[in-house]
């Protein structure tokens, strides 16, 4: 087994690069493990560099952030102080009996297809380290909605990613639905790649940044953010239709058209319908992030002000298991700023911890612009939340989970029929969440669908036992067998649930 | 230079960079496996690694994330019977290069 780093940094995200790069310059012996092929995340995705052309970086968002960041990580990782493992997921996360860490990584890109496609992948291996920042962030959070499951139909961050990583207009047409600032750049991106921009369905308000003007106050670049955004939407002419949401995605085979309803004054659609014609569909409620590895190290969790299940951080992104820090997304979603923000306080932390006393004062600065945008974050949650009820409005053969096709009638009739009243039982009786995906696409709204039935608020109870994943990854025969070999066990824990 | 790829026998151009899903789909190919349950017609959904509902077979290996594939000169792309169908569990595949969840 190779030597102990001082620390392991999982995703090379802003908060994750932040981390690394922070942690080496202090003096830490770091390893960046990341599933991408490079560095950036969801927020600085962009074409393979390899293949790079000019106009690639154009509407890179906070560009100088990260060429800044890239250029140290190379410096770092050129002169052996991080050990940089790109393409790898960690799908096993283990504490040892020493108090050092143990990852254990797969290949994102199964062997013999990167080597086709000449994508360098580092060699298999597990780090081991003795303390983790963890900076998996997270993806689009979704609501099933009838019709979700036609080709056409796709995530609003993956219809980004798309354009941003991979050139790519995934159609002619789009409607961008659901709810939260994220969906304008969605559409003025698509619009500007030159689809047209049938709508922007948003379920709530308004352009409204500001309901809570404390949070708006606290960071003044976003409003100038939504201004431009208002004034891209104008210049495109996309309609902004607020207060209103997809009943029905509309198609044979592929998506066609879909139906949508305003929202009357006591929260259900029962407002004036329409029919719009598109051939892509992007949905996105917000964004839920990935804490299979938190879990696995009995990490606690907490529901955030969105409804979403986040890992409980201190002043310091400390989680309740020792010496495992957290930040970016996986402690509630907030953007790309303050998840660069927690990267470097979790770094500074560590490396105080270990008797470098030099992060004092920036210590103290980086927890006051996390305060500050950790206000904006909650003013933005305020203004976007999912809609009370939503689940109600689901017709019987909805599709919930997309991998084993469980329906909302499914559902409906394991509670009422077969007495599944929380979602363990529901999970384990109508197997949403049991499929390839393992709960991430359906996890949040099957928590919702089963507190809903039962007429209570989802709790994070609710969640966590959704949430649980382990492997964190899909991985091949060999490498399950290995560890059986090594540990003289059957492989890993079945399910290590959320302990919290 | 432009990748020339095959799915089912047609022939899918590729910008170098691009992923085989972001291929498929520029040709228009909007899905490329069925469900197994209903048969339902299944191409990009996350676009990010997370859903698993664009698994492909790639020269051969079955189950890969088109979404996370980089495209390559010559690549054969849906040449399996794409239904999603390995056994799911942590436990066994058919073989190695078949991937196992939970
Ligand atoms: C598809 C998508 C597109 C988005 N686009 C935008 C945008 O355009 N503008 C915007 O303001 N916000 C966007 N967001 C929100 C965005 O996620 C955050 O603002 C920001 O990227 C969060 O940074 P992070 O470092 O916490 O996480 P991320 O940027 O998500 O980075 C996490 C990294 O960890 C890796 N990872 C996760 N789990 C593992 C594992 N087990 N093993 C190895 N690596 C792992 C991931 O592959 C990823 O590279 C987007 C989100 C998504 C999901
Ligand atoms: S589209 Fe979701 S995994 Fe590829």
């Amino acid at each position: 087994m190779p030597h102990p780093h001082d620390v392991a940094v999982v995703g090379a995200g802003p908060a994750g690069l932040a981390a690394a790069v922070e942690a080496a310059e202090a003096g830490l012996d770091v390893a960046l493990v990341d599933a991408a092929g490079q560095p950036g995340g969801q927020y600085w995705r962009h074409f393979d560099e390899r293949h790079a052309a000019p106009g690639d970086a154009r509407g890179l968002p906070g560009g100088p952030v990260f060429t800044d960041l890239r250029a140290r990580l190379r410096a770092l990782s050129g002169s052996g102080r991080v050990r940089y493992l790109p393409g790898r997921q960690v799908w096993l996360a283990t504490r040892d009996d020493d108090g050092t860490f143990t990852l254990r990584t797969t290949a994102t890109v199964s062997a013999p297809v990167s080597a086709a496609a000449s994508v360098p992948v580092s060699a298999p291996e597990s780090v081991t380290a003795r303390a983790l920042i963890l900076c998996p962030g997270g993806y689009d959070r979704q609501l099933p909605v009838p019709g979700w499951d036609l080709p056409g139909v796709m995530a609003a961050g993956g219809v980004q990613a798309l354009l941003k990583g991979h050139r790519t207009l995934a159609g002619k047409r789009a409607v961008v639905a659901g709810t939260g600032p994220f969906l304008l750049p969605v559409a003025t991106g698509l619009a500007r790649a030159g689809a047209a921009v049938a709508a922007v369905v948003e379920a709530n308000g308004t352009l409204g940044w500001s309901r809570d003007p404390r949070g708006a106050v606290s960071a003044p670049g976003k409003g100038v953010e939504a201004l431009r955004y208002a004034a891209s939407m104008a210049r495109h002419r996309i309609p902004y239709r607020t207060g209103t949401v997809i009943r029905e995605v509309l198609g044979d085979g592929r998506v066609e058209a879909v139906r949508t309803a305003v929202l009357a004054r006591d929260g259900r659609p029962a407002g004036p319908e329409r029919e719009i014609a598109a051939d892509l569909v992007a949905l996105g409620w917000g964004f839920t992030p990935s804490l299979e590895l938190p879990l696995m190290l009995g990490a606690r969790t907490r529901l955030d002000l969105d409804g979403s299940l986040v890992v409980v951080v201190d002043a310091l992104q400390r989680s309740s298991v020792e010496g495992v820090y957290v930040a970016g997304e996986a402690t509630g979603v907030g953007g790309a700023a303050l998840a660069v923000a927690e990267g470097r306080l979790s770094a500074l932390a560590l490396a105080a911890s270990t008797g470098d006393p030099a992060g004092t004062a920036a210590i103290r600065r980086v927890r006051r612009r996390i305060r500050r945008a950790r206000r904006f974050a909650a003013a933005m949650h305020r203004a976007y939340p999912v809609p009370a009820g939503w689940p109600r409005w689901l017709p019987d053969s909805a599709v919930v989970c997309r991998c084993e096709e469980v329906t909302y009638g499914d559902l409906r009739h394991a509670h009422a029929d077969l007495g599944a009243t929380d979602p363990r039982t529901l999970k384990m009786l109508a197997r949403p969440g049991m499929g390839w995906c393992q709960g991430r696409i359906c996890g949040f709204a099957t928590a919702g669908i089963a507190s809903c039935l039962s007429g209570r608020p989802s709790t994070a109870e609710d969640l966590r036992a959704l949430s649980g994943r382990t492997p964190a990854a899909p991985v091949r025969l060999g490498e399950l067998a290995a560890l059986a070999e090594e540990t003289g066990g059957g492989g890993p824990a079945e399910e290590t649930g959320g302990s919290s | 230079m432009t990748y020339r790829m095959t799915f089912r026998g047609a022939t899918v151009p590729a910008e170098p960079g691009q992923s085989v899903a972001a291929a498929l789909v520029a040709a228009g190919i909007l899905d490329w496996r069925t469900t197994r349950k209903e048969g339902r017609p299944r191409g990009l959904f996350c676009g990010i690694g997370i859903c698993f509902d664009c698994l492909i077979t790639v020269d051969g290996v079955p189950g890969e994330r088109a979404c996370l594939v980089p495209a390559a000169d010559g690549m054969r792309l849906g040449d399996g019977t794409d239904t999603g169908d390995d056994p799911a569990g942590p436990g066994p595949g058919k073989e190695d290069g078949d991937a196992a969840s939970a």
